[in-house]
């Protein structure tokens, strides 16, 4: 009888990290499955090509640093990153300019801070604002009009061609604005009603957008039932938004109104896939929020008064500076404490 | 209906009790050999108050604490002391501790009992005595001696007394099983309990699962003032602190205790050792372990004396020996492993789990920490798991302490959900240790900075008493000068006595004058036997004077030795080394004196044989 020496528990029930993952890849098919139908094939064609660059970039990576290649990369964390990627791209950026994103994301925001778990920025995240600062023009003229995937849009083989093509000509009818840049570059020298006249709105908030963002809410809402995120963030994130809308935003001749603040561009997916990423997020609940939050104000500012149409990343980031900040002013109360004990050791002991 | 309130956190694990609830609580028997520990609780150990090879009788006390906190242990059965040495005790450590080691004689012969009927015509103090005699402690967790936390400190009063019969670990079923056997005991016992605290409410706390228990006690408690508690099963409501909140809203404060706050909590075995103690003077000898695991053929609960090995208790529950793994003494969640089974159940043994492989798996290989937080969401006790571990792992003791890591009751709840399996109660336990051993050198570095500094300022008290004592010493040696002086006068006045002092001043005068022209003559011209023995004449004359000085100075001396020794004053001393030196003049002058009589006569002897 030979007995095993254990410390306790002796019991585990965990879902695995890699389960984590898979669950957060399964939540936003239906928005990748929006997508693809309101804008055609550009992104799932993109989640391909970034999950597959992901895949062997922090495999090399990892073996380069003589990590168990096998053992890391079966905890999906480099699919999730290549995938939350190749759905904020724009539907046909160029192949290199998503490897660049990618690669950066893996090799130099996530493996050289010493890989899963240690970054302390998002990872696809710095990707994403590397080659938006770095290839404005690739970053913002290849969004897809919106058109129903077999009413006109391009098929699976010219949509590959596009992407995957040295040259860089426009083709006429494919690519459109985004609403959120359309709005914010007409907005100056005509009225909103002039402004939505133009077809990247549609005849709803903005055309193929409203319903990505709603599946990208759908699947958001999934992963706070599965408790995989907590709804802190999106909460923190989604109400500063309408806050800062509904305070600074009334007038919709100078501002974008909310219903588009809300449904166009990135926000589900940030509030619910981008800055739920717990690595580089705060921990407690009440940090959560703020965090969450610092990210709302910043994209509705960013959007509103900044050079940029969207800001989900440079929110993100900015607010990942602040985590430890964050988390050493918003540890919860103990059981048996009077109130939390904030700051560092020696100071203000509660 | 009780008002019930939620602890934060928690978990449910699989409860796995219906394995050892099937089958009534069965008795174990004698096995051959009974080991009794010598502290089967925190606390002081006891000591022996048996010899080996001594007939013991049933219910006897072989063992007592006599210096610190405890409670005596007690022969289960009448035999014959084998042994009193160190064996293998169930302590997470595996060392071995002081045993004695009872051979039953199979007669099972009690003492002379004497068993209170009306405890109410006692004192307090006696039932607490009767308490202590029985060697009760608490049977749940670490086992404090139940007649101490039966006396709350003084400005504290229970208003509240819980019976915990939550048994929120899963496997474990022995309260479970005592409530619905031994529901009359458990009253009673709870009842003497509630006697001497005389709290407001007195409420047992049992968690849903337990329909069974529940319905036994409702039954038991019929007619009383007591409450049934049924409460939501989730890890761990049957933690003290966990019990108190879901029973009272009230939190026990951090580094306090339940009194604090007005409330006590006691253990299902614990009242029913009570009731044993108080109406049959049976000690604590015997109590209720849990037998299961899927490496027993027949798990339940048996009925155990104190002192029973293990593997004769796994025998009884047919244990296949090829299937045990993993072998946990108490539960999976905060239980530990045995590495041998030839260990005794103790005054706090509730459960050994002879566990396959696949029932208690490994872990997983651990993986980084993601942050995802699932440890905070079900800390019963609200820390942040998360930030304990980094500041543990990187030895951050300090920011892991400000984070309240001595708050953490290491129910494991952390550890059973994280995703990258991370053993993060082990990594708590280290901290704690190492924290403790810093403190432990902190209070051993201050102790001994506090010796140092004592010794420094002793001996600058010494240095400055000394110095007190010289000054004083040349103050009164100056007074007697000064009246030396005066009677030296009043003697010279008398014409009694010389002036020594002009007398010694004219003869150094002399001798210097002597040795001048003496070295002025040797410059001067060669030295003639003739001069030298001229001269050496008046020197034998000086040296006799001289001799006679130093003898009447040492003379002088003695006696004011003599005085100061009848007198013990301080100076003697300095005295008698003085008296020593001036011995070693008086003996050098005699020399002196001889040498040169020798010299003289050595010259004169040569003049006259020229």
């Amino acid at each position: 009888m030979a007995l095993v020496q254990q410390s306790s528990p002796h019991a585990h029930n965990a879902r695995p990290t890699s389960r984590v993952m898979l669950w957060v890849i399964i939540a936003a098919l239906p928005g990748l499955v929006a997508q693809t139908v309101f804008f055609g094939w550009g992104n799932l064609i993109n989640v391909v090509w970034c999950i597959a660059v992901a895949l062997a970039s922090e495999a090399a990576f990892l073996k380069l640093r003589g990590k168990p290649v096998a053992f890391f990369l079966k905890d999906n964390t480099a699919a999730v990153t290549g995938l939350l990627l190749g759905l904020s791209l724009p539907q046909f950026a160029p192949w290199w300019v998503s490897a660049i994103a990618v690669i950066t994301a893996i090799i130099i925001a996530k493996q050289l801070y010493g890989g899963l778990g240690s970054n302390p920025f998002n990872p696809a995240m710095v990707g994403y604002a590397l080659v938006l600062i770095s290839f404005p023009v690739a970053m913002t003229t290849n969004w897809a009009e919106a058109a129903m995937l077999f009413q006109g849009a391009p098929g699976v083989g010219e949509t590959l061609a596009r992407i995957f093509s040295a040259s860089q000509t426009a083709v006429d009818g494919w690519t459109m604005a985004t609403p959120l840049g359309e709005y914010k570059h007409k907005i100056a020298s005509h009225t909103a009603t002039e402004v939505l006249t133009h077809p990247t709105f549609g005849e709803g908030i903005a055309r193929g957008w409203e319903w990505v963002n709603a599946a990208f809410l759908a699947g958001g809402l999934v992963l706070v039932f599965l408790r995989i995120i907590t709804w802190h963030i999106p909460a923190g994130f989604l109400g500063a938004l309408i806050v800062m809308s509904l305070a600074f935003g009334a007038n919709a001749d100078q501002y974008a109104p909310l219903s588009l603040h809300l449904l166009a561009g990135g926000t589900m997916l940030g509030a619910f896939f981008i800055a739920t990423d717990p690595v580089s997020a705060a921990t407690s609940h009440h940090g959560k929020l703020i965090y969450g939050a610092g990210i709302g104000v910043l994209i509705y500012v960013i959007r509103s008064w900044g050079n940029y149409p969207d800001a989900v990343a440079f929110s993100v980031l900015l607010m990942n500076f602040a985590v430890p900040f964050i988390d050493y002013y918003t540890p919860p109360r103990a059981y048996g404490h009077h109130k939390a004990r904030r700051g560092l050791p020696g100071k203000n002991q509660g | 209906m009780t008002q019930l309130w939620d602890f934060t956190g928690g978990i449910h694990p699989a409860e796995n009790k219906q394995q050892s609830t099937a089958r009534p609580i069965r008795t174990a028997g004698l096995p051959e050999r009974l080991v009794l520990p010598l502290q089967q609780h925190i606390g002081d150990p006891a000591e022996p108050l048996v010899q080996v090879g001594e007939r013991v009788l049933k219910g006897q006390k072989i063992a007592d604490v006599t210096v610190g906190m405890g409670v005596p242990v007690h022969a289960p059965t009448s035999g014959v002391i084998e042994s009193i040495a160190e064996m293998p005790v169930p302590h997470p450590s595996g060392l071995n501790d002081w045993c004695i080691t009872l051979k039953p004689d199979g007669e099972d012969q009690w003492r002379e009992r004497h068993p209170v009927s009306d405890y109410r015509s006692l004192d307090r103090e006696a039932v607490l005595g009767i308490i202590h005699e029985a060697g009760i402690s608490g049977m749940g967790g670490a086992g404090f001696p139940t007649d101490i936390k039966l006396r709350p400190p003084k400005d504290r009063k229970v208003d509240t007394l819980i019976l915990n019969g939550a048994e929120c670990e899963p496997y474990i079923t022995a309260d479970d099983m005592t409530m619905r056997e031994k529901a009359a005991e458990v009253v009673a016992g709870l009842k003497v309990m509630a006697w001497i605290l005389r709290p407001e409410r007195c409420v047992i706390g049992i968690e849903d699962n337990k329909p069974q228990a529940i319905e036994a006690m409702q039954k038991a408690c019929e007619g009383t003032q007591i409450e049934i508690a049924v409460i939501p099963t989730k890890y761990p409501s049957g933690g003290e602190k966990q019990l108190i909140r879901v029973l009272t809203g009230q939190e026990v404060p951090s580094a306090g205790i339940p009194a604090d706050i007005g409330v006590m909590c006691q253990n299902i075995g614990t009242a029913v050792a009570v009731s044993r103690a108080v109406f049959e003077d049976s000690p604590l000898i015997s109590r209720i372990v849990t037998i299961t695991g899927e490496a027993v053929r027949e798990p339940g609960n048996f009925e155990v004396l104190i002192g029973t090995p293990i593997d004769y208790l796994l025998e009884q529950a047919g244990l296949e020996s090829p299937k045990v793994n993993r072998l946990v003494l108490g539960g999976p969640m905060m239980g530990y492993t045995l590495t041998t089974t030839a260990v005794p159940v103790t005054k706090t043994t509730n459960c050994v789990i002879a566990a396959t492989e696949a029932e208690l798996p490994a872990p997983p290989p651990e993986q980084p920490c993601i942050r995802c937080g699932q440890c905070a969401e079900v800390c019963p006790m609200e820390l942040l798991p998360q930030q304990l571990f980094w500041y543990s792992k990187s030895g951050e003791f300090e920011k892991a302490e400000h984070l309240n890591l001595f708050d953490c009751i290491e129910c494991g709840a952390c550890s059973y959900v994280c995703p990258s399996s991370i053993p993060l109660v082990q990594y708590y336990r280290y901290a704690k240790g190492e924290i403790r051993v810093q403190r432990a050198e902190q209070i051993k570095a201050d102790r001994a900075r506090e010796r140092f500094e004592a010794r420094k300022a002793r001996l600058e008290r010494e240095q400055q008493e000394k110095e007190q004592r010289r000054k004083e010493r040349a103050k009164a040696a100056a007074e007697a000068q000064a009246k030396k002086q005066a009677e030296a006068e009043k003697a010279a006045e008398a014409g009694e006595a010389v002036d020594e002092r002009a007398a010694k001043a004219a003869l150094v005068q002399q001798a210097l004058e002597r040795k001048k022209a003496k070295t002025a003559t040797k410059a001067s011209q060669p030295a003639s036997a003739e001069a030298t023995a001229s001269e050496d004449k008046p020197d034998i004359e000086a040296l006799e004077k001289q001799l006679e000085q130093a003898k009447s100075k040492l003379d002088n001396m003695q006696g004011m030795l003599d005085d100061a020794k009848a007198q013990q004053a301080d100076n003697v001393d300095k005295l008698e080394r003085a008296v020593a030196k001036n011995h070693d003049r008086v003996q050098r002058a005699e020399q002196a004196l001889a040498d040169a009589r020798k010299a003289l006569a050595s010259t004169t002897e040569s003049q006259t044989s020229d």
